[in-house]
């Protein structure tokens, strides 16, 4: 190909590719933008021909049947209250094993964090049933610690705390305190946990969405509408003969919007969270 | 100060007589010693919780699950065993091939263009000359974050059946017929599809956008020496080098697809386990156990699913992970 060809063929495929990109996000934006327009708009602009595609007036009317229907506000504040106390409980865990893990000899140590990546093989629908009896026999059901102790297992944030601990805490540290004469779990609160803050971020945001987007356990373990989570609220919504479209997309619009500005604030750090979680 | 001031102990010591610095010697072993045995002790306990935890709500049902798939059990009255029977009811049951086929045929048309197309996406984000990139790449994965109940709900109204439904009306101005988008066998595993797709294939470009990042740009530029057109470097440089990246997302989503629950669950509502046309395999094991209170049938359907997702994970990455190499052959 002569330069002079690809100079004139150039322009034309940059713009070619601006504009299938711009397809592509208007075809990633626009559910969203659908589901605020049927938020604010009555049920009855939905039977219209030509669709209604604009936003109407009665954001607050279509929220106000949600409310209604489900108790909205109850059921954010219960997956709030999961997600956090998973996210949590799961940092301190993948830290401490992940610490062991990168920093400390003990024989089998191979063996049992091979087990532990094993382990993400086996398919969560596997123990569902076991797993219903025993949150049931344990008393558990209907309950939010009920529906968390299963989430407290994850072995990808393990892997994940290895690598950055042994990546980023110097061996020499972990020697100097322990010559100070430091427990190990001073090393770990003291030395580990300030230099490993940035790996919580990333784990926490790839811990507390997995919890707060997850449905099959919690819509198994959650039976008592005061206990539901916000995913089995939501999905009550269209549990009814007389579907009203404005009011389930109203209840969906109002569930999204946090995570929609968390996400726009922070949404280097989701994007990069995805890649670590997955490449590493 | 601390490390300054041991430093200066064990200066002094170096002075003292030999009998004494042998003495510190085996002092400092005996110390040495503890400390291993007392960090062998913190190992073990550190990494406990998981272990605990993991026997108590992963493993013991996992095994648990095996026990029952030969029991007949209802839940209330006591287990009986029945040897292979729960396997024979469900392999012999039409809903579960049904379920099986709709698994599938699903997870192709969810899964297999996401990959497509997220390479293609990755590939043009990674262009060098163009601009508002982060703009794009956040609204490419903006659909990730929603969550599958969300997802669902959206998808249902945009793909309602009435003849208004906004998918619906889009088809009327290309003269076809409304689709029957919750009851036909294909309008529902078509709508499915779509959400599946719509939500996935930015998570995907994610990664493989990654991967593009990960490859030497000299390989790049030595292509462009060589005359090569950018489709010419996407086939033989990208494609060849984000091979561990593809064997990763085909993995992944292999094993996704034949989990999938939420969305056809949530996507039919009152009709989910009721209807057939977008039964999946997990549906089918959750009738079982919570509508039917068939648990025996229903662990037997849950073995099943793990050996169809082991063997369809590894024949697909298998696949994957053969293509590439004969392709690399031929090229060289």
């Amino acid at each position: 190909m002569s330069p002079l060809e690809k100079r004139k063929s150039t322009p034309v495929s940059k713009i070619l590719i601006y504009v299938l990109l711009s397809i592509v996000s208007l075809f990633s934006l626009f559910p969203f933008y659908w589901m605020f327009v049927m938020a604010t708009n009555p049920s009855s602009a939905y039977n219209s021909i030509p669709p209604t595609v604009t936003p109407g007036r009665l954001l607050v009317d279509n929220f106000m049947k949600v409310i209604d229907k489900i108790d909205f506000f109850q059921a954010m504040w219960n997956s709030f209250v999961v997600c956090s106390i998973v996210t949590i409980v799961v940092l301190f865990i993948s830290s401490l094993a992940g610490f062991a893990f990168a920093k400390f000899k003990f024989r089998g140590k191979n063996i049992l964090f091979m087990a532990i990546l094993l382990t993400m093989i086996i398919p969560p629908q596997l123990g569902l049933i076991p797993q219903y009896f025993l949150i049931s026999k344990a008393g558990l059901l209907d309950t939010l610690p009920g529906v968390m102790i299963l989430f407290f297992l994850n072995p990808l944030g393990i892997f994940l705390m290895r690598q950055y601990i042994s990546e980023s805490v110097p061996d020499e540290l972990i020697e100097a305190a322990k010559l100070d004469g430091c427990s190990n779990f001073k090393i770990y609160r003291s030395i580990v946990l300030p230099i490993i803050l940035p790996a919580f971020a990333t784990l926490g945001i790839i811990v507390f969405s997995a919890a707060w987007g997850e449905f099959l356990w919690q819509f198994t373990v959650l039976r008592d509408p005061e206990q539901y989570t916000i995913q089995v609220a939501l999905a009550q919504l269209s549990n009814t003969q007389n579907v009203d479209f404005g009011m389930i997309l109203s209840g969906v619009f109002w569930a999204t919007i946090p995570l929609l500005v968390i996400f726009l604030l922070f949404n280097r750090l989701f994007i990069s969270s995805i890649t670590e979680g997955s490449v590493k | 100060m601390q490390p300054e001031s041991s430093r200066e102990k064990v200066e002094k010591n170096g002075e003292v007589s030999a009998y004494q610095a042998t003495k510190k010697q085996k002092l400092s072993k005996k110390r040495y010693r503890s400390e291993e045995k007392k960090d062998m002790i913190s190992g073990y306990l550190y990494i406990a919780p998981f272990f605990i935890i993991f026997s108590l709500v992963g493993l013991y049902p996992a095994l648990f699950s095996i026990y029952l798939g030969f029991q007949k059990w209802n839940g209330l009255s006591p287990m009986t065993f029945v040897g292979l029977s729960n396997f024979e009811i469900v392999l012999t049951d039409p809903l579960f091939w049904k379920s099986v086929y709709n698994t599938i045929v699903i997870g192709i048309m969810g899964t297999a263009p996401q990959l497509v197309f997220g390479i293609i996406f990755a590939f043009l984000l990674n262009l060098a000359f163009l601009k508002f990139k982060h703009f794009f790449r956040v609204t490419i994965f903006m659909p990730y974050i929603t969550s599958m109940v969300a997802v669902a709900l959206i998808f249902s109204v945009l793909f309602s059946d009435h003849e208004s439904s906004l998918v619906n009306y889009l088809l009327s101005l290309a003269g076809v017929d409304p689709v029957n988008w919750s009851s036909s066998e294909w309008g529902t595993k078509i709508a499915i599809s779509i959400m599946v797709f719509w939500r996935w294939v930015g998570y995907n470009t994610i990664i493989y956008l990654a991967g593009i990042q990960s490859i030497p740009n000299d390989l790049y530029e030595a292509a462009m020496i060589d005359g090569a057109n950018k489709f010419q470097q996407l086939i033989y440089i990208t494609m060849p080098m984000l091979k561990p990246f593809i064997i990763l997302t085909v993995f992944t989503s292999t094993v996704g697809a034949l989990q999938l629950f939420s969305e056809p669950t949530v996507f039919l509502g009152n009709s989910a386990f009721t209807r057939d046309e977008a039964m999946t395999i997990v549906m089918y094991l959750y009738r079982d156990a919570f509508k039917l209170q068939s648990f025996g049938t229903a662990s037997a359907t849950a073995i099943i699913l793990l050996v169809m997702i082991t063997i369809f994970a590894v024949i697909n990455t298998s696949l994957i992970a053969g293509k590439g190499r004969k392709k690399r052959g031929e090229n060289a």
